[in-house]
């Protein structure tokens, strides 16, 4: 949860359009080693999307992306003969520094847990089997799940599952992980268990950025909360002073109605 | 009514002929597998093709897939031994010309089930993989083909069933199969009840054993 300093991305001016309507309209981004950005806001404000930017899952219309030393112009102006969008094994490899875990866990079905970590550094790093075992097996103790590696997604739970997820996302030793509201489709009582593996990385030192509506998350772990509405940036600042004095009318309508879950703490 | 009382059976004249039924029987399943065969072949090709994202490469197979499922197998068969010949100012040989439309046309059903297979998959396979860092063959490789060929193995088999079937439209191209075989064996015995009988019950020997089969892969996918 401290940072260094160190930019590990930088987003200006980001911008994604599908045809004639832009999800992302201009969202500009700093965010530095260890440190963890809480990105909220309605739904369809455009917060998953400009998340899926930063990986390439999407692929800008404008701006510019710095990911490490790695910086991307996007748009007209970059002019026809510089193709700004990475393709094939450039993406490929500039998506294998970056972790993300998907709302719908998305765990390759065919693969046990263990199997499922081992993947990435398998497949992508092309590791020894013996070695991303090691890894995988740590990774799996880490996240609670040393006892299950060998079995299969569908005879996990939703909790079990996404955590397995993350240790998958983890075992690609990335610079910076990014979670796409990763607990909204969990049932409520295994919320928890997922949010104890993301604070503990955190704690850890983990870079993160979090799309999330878990606003007691943000309070406790963001350095940074951005709140987006309609496709912009309406406020951006510390958790509590964004959560708890929001300066945007948006921003305090759009809290209002947690204000149960970030004032609980307080008492 | 007195003309099939008075009917007598006799197989045993018709059964008599065991080294004609043996070739017929032997050329039906050649047909059957090589046309299988060389139709999944461009299946997978074909299939792969569609997954490209150019329209210059899957327009192509798109139409081609369209021309085989929308014309007549029969019709198929005889053009590719009469016409396609003429066309192309070449001898092609008898058994190569008549097995060319049949392996087309599996082909063009083979490049269906194999596209469907792929598209079965959850989107978020795609993504998650992408996520990771595969490139697109590592990702079709290791995560997407796994899953997808487990899906395609029962429409295959039904329609290699059905292509078995169909191998007895060779018949029109005199390729000496299992029915052409028959009609030869009526010419000389003037029995054609007990010849198409026993042509008939051929093909349900073979066939059944595979339909039972085949409902037992699906069951197994369904888990």
């Amino acid at each position: 949860m401290t940072s260094s300093g160190e930019v590990m991305v930088k987003a200006e001016g980001l911008r994604k359009s599908y045809g004639t309507v832009e999800a992302v309209r201009g969202v500009s981004l700093e965010v530095d080693r260890g440190q963890v950005v809480v990105v909220i806001g309605p739904s369809g404000c455009g917060k998953s999307t400009f998340l899926r930017c930063i990986n390439l899952l999407e692929e800008p219309s404008a701006g510019t992306l710095q990911v490490g030393d790695r910086r991307i112009d996007f748009g007209a102006h970059h002019g026809r003969q510089g193709r700004s969008m990475p393709h094939g094994r450039e993406l490929a490899r500039f998506r294998a520094r970056i972790g993300m875990v998907f709302q719908q866990f998305d765990l390759f079905p065919h693969m046990t847990a263990l199997q499922n970590v081992m993947s990435g550094p398998v497949i992508v790093k092309k590791m020894a089997k013996a070695e991303a075992e090691t890894v995988a097996r740590d990774l799996l103790a880490k996240v609670g799940l040393a006892a299950l590696t060998h079995r299969f997604p569908r005879n996990l739970s939703g909790g079990q599952q996404q955590r397995v997820a993350i240790a998958r996302a983890m075992a690609m030793a990335p610079e910076i992980m990014l979670f796409d509201e990763v607990t909204s489709a969990l049932d409520p009582e295994l919320v928890g268990e997922v949010l104890d593996v993301m604070k503990q990385l955190a704690t850890d030192g983990t870079t993160m950025i979090v799309v999330t509506h878990e606003m007691a998350f943000a309070r406790d772990v963001a350095d940074q909360v951005l709140v987006m509405d309609a496709g912009q940036v309406v406020e951006q600042g510390r958790a509590e002073e964004v959560l708890l004095r929001p300066k945007n009318p948006r921003t305090a309508s759009f809290l209002s109605r947690f204000h149960s879950t970030i004032g609980e703490r307080k008492a | 009514m007195i003309l099939a009382a008075a009917y007598i059976w006799d197989f045993g004249l018709v059964l008599s002929y065991t080294h004609l039924w043996a070739k017929g029987l032997g050329v039906t399943l050649a047909y059957s597998v090589g046309t299988v065969v060389g139709g999944m072949i461009i299946g997978v090709i074909c299939g792969l093709l569609l997954l490209v994202r150019s329209r210059w490469v899957t327009l192509p197979v798109h139409y081609y897939v369209e021309i085989f499922r929308c014309t007549p197998l029969l019709v198929q068969i005889v053009w590719f031994y009469y016409a396609l010949p003429i066309v192309l100012q070449v001898e092609l040989p008898d058994w190569f010309a008549a097995g060319l439309g049949l392996t087309l046309y599996m082909g063009a059903f083979a490049t269906e089930i194999f596209r469907g297979g792929i598209i079965s998959i959850d989107k978020g396979q795609w993504q998650a993989s992408r996520a990771l860092g595969m490139t697109g063959g590592e990702l079709m490789r290791h995560i997407i083909l796994p899953q997808a060929t487990k899906r395609m193995v029962p429409p295959f088999v039904n329609q290699s069933i059905i292509q078995l079937k169909n191998t007895s439209l060779l018949y029109v191209v005199a390729i000496p199969d299992l029915m052409y075989t028959g009609s030869i064996i009526v010419s000389d015995t003037f029995r054609p009840l007990e010849v198409y009988t026993s042509v008939a019950i051929a093909y349900f020997v073979i066939l059944y054993p595979l339909t039972l089969w085949a409902a037992r892969l699906e069951a197994r996918v369904d888990q």
